[in-house]
């Protein structure tokens, strides 16, 4: 008996092979699939059909919770719980509250971008079955991988495999769940 | 034909098109001029720094192209080098500052130095000849520095463009301590000076960024011009906007910082002889180009920059170029002409107030040096240099 499968990998030499195979495996119906590259690729994108991240949402929502966060701390401190005469200055001096409420605005989108971008990544995550491919400690270094998962509707191992031929990887693997 | 050519009739088009209307507005400008001198030379003023800083913007960054490199400054190098072959016409341009000196700087009469202890103190440096001597030293050190890059660029045509660039770049080191240094005491000369016994160190360092605004504006608003042209789509990659447009942001923020730290400090200290250039500047209906400013200079080009959407569009980031070129003649307006409200006795009295002659000037100005720009331009490739 074989073991369970998690897809087929294919391995590419360079970006625009990768690009290419990912277009052409969405024309051909697939879309459980994910590419991986050693560098930022921005048409991959596009290829792969990915929506657009919500992660810019959520941190402008967190830079305006800091920005009224900060001013409102200072308004709070300065005319209400410990007033203080500094030479005179009104009580509301805002042009002196803009300083603060700009560290804390960028404190508060910086928070929710790393905390945000973890979530919405899926981390923290001990184990993920791409790692089984043989060769994928490359994907870091000079190799890219597209890997068509088992999950699709469309996946079939022979027809995967024969089409994914067609796109000249430099190799073809299993990948085990 | 080459892609430079099939532009040609589009840009000639401009070229008459602004020239037409650069001398309609002149003539206006003088038409209405005449009747009172001081008013024509303190409208000329705002136009004057807000054309002639493209021309002094596009100097300071295109040596900065040259030390830092990088695809924006490839994209807009053709519409920069063009900019600085304008500074003779901006020389030319500043001839008016030297006629209206007695309209425009109070400096410059000897009986009110005589009645002023402060300004008798900084008569080494506020008088008339040193004023026309340095306007002439500030011309010579930029119009050489442009000749100078302007001739290695067309070197760099037929000999290669790595074989070039280190002659570029030794130029552009010096030059650009030198420039900044430049922009810095003919701001001091032309712009602070209006109130001289006003000071602000910082206030060089705002000129400069508000002449590279308007210049990083102007480039963009003609990267969209030209790549809607046949042939020339491609001249400028999306990716490339997309940086221009990030660039564009960077220099809204950072005029914006400037200028809000110099506000804070002087707000902070709150003395007498800081404190009254903003008093100047927030009274007397003034108060709400103030507030008109910080919310349609930073805030809302700030905001529309920071969608990844809007900088990606062309059109979207040309239009929003266009409103910041715009907004930076409304800056320059208020940080001049409030200079000049006096009531009878000379004490100052914020009063504002649009002349006719503010906006001929501006048209006027305006037309000429975009006309003789668009001229400068057509004179050289347009398409950008391969990095060959």
């Amino acid at each position: 008996m074989s073991k369970p499968l998690y897809g087929l990998m294919a391995e590419f030499e360079n970006e625009h092979q990768l690009v290419h195979a990912c277009e052409r495996a969405y024309e051909e119906g697939y879309r459980k699939m994910d590419a991986y590259s050693p560098l930022p690729i921005e048409e991959l994108h596009h290829a792969l059909h990915i929506p657009d991240s919500p992660l810019p949402k959520f941190v402008f929502v967190g830079g305006l919770c800091g920005m009224m966060g900060g001013f409102g701390l200072l308004y709070w401190i300065a005319n209400i719980e410990y007033p203080m005469n500094v030479g005179g200055r009104p009580w509301y001096s805002w042009p002196q509250f803009i300083p603060i409420t700009f560290e804390t605005t960028v404190l508060a989108a910086g928070l929710t971008t790393l905390i945000s971008l973890v979530l919405l990544c899926g981390f923290p995550q001990p184990y993920h079955p791409v790692f089984n491919a043989p060769r994928f400690s490359q994907a870091t270094r000079d190799r890219f991988f597209l890997c068509i998962e088992a999950e699709d509707p469309n996946f079939d191992m022979q027809r995967t495999r024969q089409f994914l031929s067609t796109l000249h990887p430099a190799d073809v693997a299993e990948v085990e769940a | 034909m080459s892609a430079s050519e099939a532009v040609r009739p589009t840009l000639d088009g401009m070229q008459k098109r602004f020239l037409i209307v650069g001398i309609v507005g002149m003539a206006a400008l003088v038409a209405l001029g005449l009747s009172d001198m001081t008013q024509f030379y303190r409208s000329y003023l705002t136009a004057f720094l807000m054309w002639g800083g493209i021309g002094i913007g596009s100097l300071g960054l295109l040596m900065l192209h040259h030390m830092v490199g990088g695809g924006w400054g490839v994209a807009i190098r053709r519409g920069l080098e063009a900019g600085t072959r304008t500074l003779p016409l901006v020389f030319v341009l500043s001839i008016p500052l030297i006629v209206g000196m007695h309209d425009l700087y109070e400096w410059s009469h000897a009986e009110v130095v005589a009645k002023d202890p402060i300004l008798q103190h900084k008569s080494a440096y506020l008088n008339s000849g040193g004023f026309i001597v340095r306007l002439i030293i500030y011309f010579a050190i930029w119009i050489g520095l442009a000749t100078l890059l302007n001739k290695y660029s067309e070197e760099q045509e037929s000999a290669g463009y790595w074989a070039v660039r280190p002659k570029l770049q030794r130029v552009s080191a010096p030059g650009l301590l030198i420039f900044v240094t430049a922009a810095t005491f003919a701001s001091f000369d032309w712009m602070m000076s209006l109130e001289p016994h006003w000071f602000s160190t910082i206030y060089g360092a705002m000129f400069v960024i508000g002449c590279v605004l308007s210049t990083f504006a102007f480039n963009i608003a003609l990267a969209r011009l030209l790549t809607r042209q046949a042939g020339m789509e491609n001249a400028v990659p999306r990716q490339t906007f997309h940086d221009l447009g990030n660039l564009l942001l960077a220099f809204t923020m950072f005029f914006a910082y400037l200028a809000f730290s110099q506000f804070l400090i002087i707000y902070s200290a709150n003395l007498p002889e800081e404190i009254v250039w903003y008093l100047r500047r927030m009274g007397g209906g003034w108060g709400a180009v103030f507030a008109l400013l910080t919310v349609f200079h930073f805030a809302v080009p700030f905001l529309l920059l920071l969608f990844r959407k809007n900088k990606k569009q062309p059109a979207m980031l040309a239009s929003i170029a266009l409103f910041i070129l715009f907004m930076r003649m409304i800056e320059i307006f208020w940080e001049i002409q409030p200079a000049f409200a006096h009531d009878k006795e000379g004490v100052p009295q914020p009063h504002f107030a649009v002349h006719p002659t503010d906006l001929t000037a501006l048209i006027g100005v305006g037309g000429i040096w975009i006309a003789f720009f668009f001229f400068q331009l057509k004179r050289r490739p347009i398409d950008p240099m391969p990095l060959a």
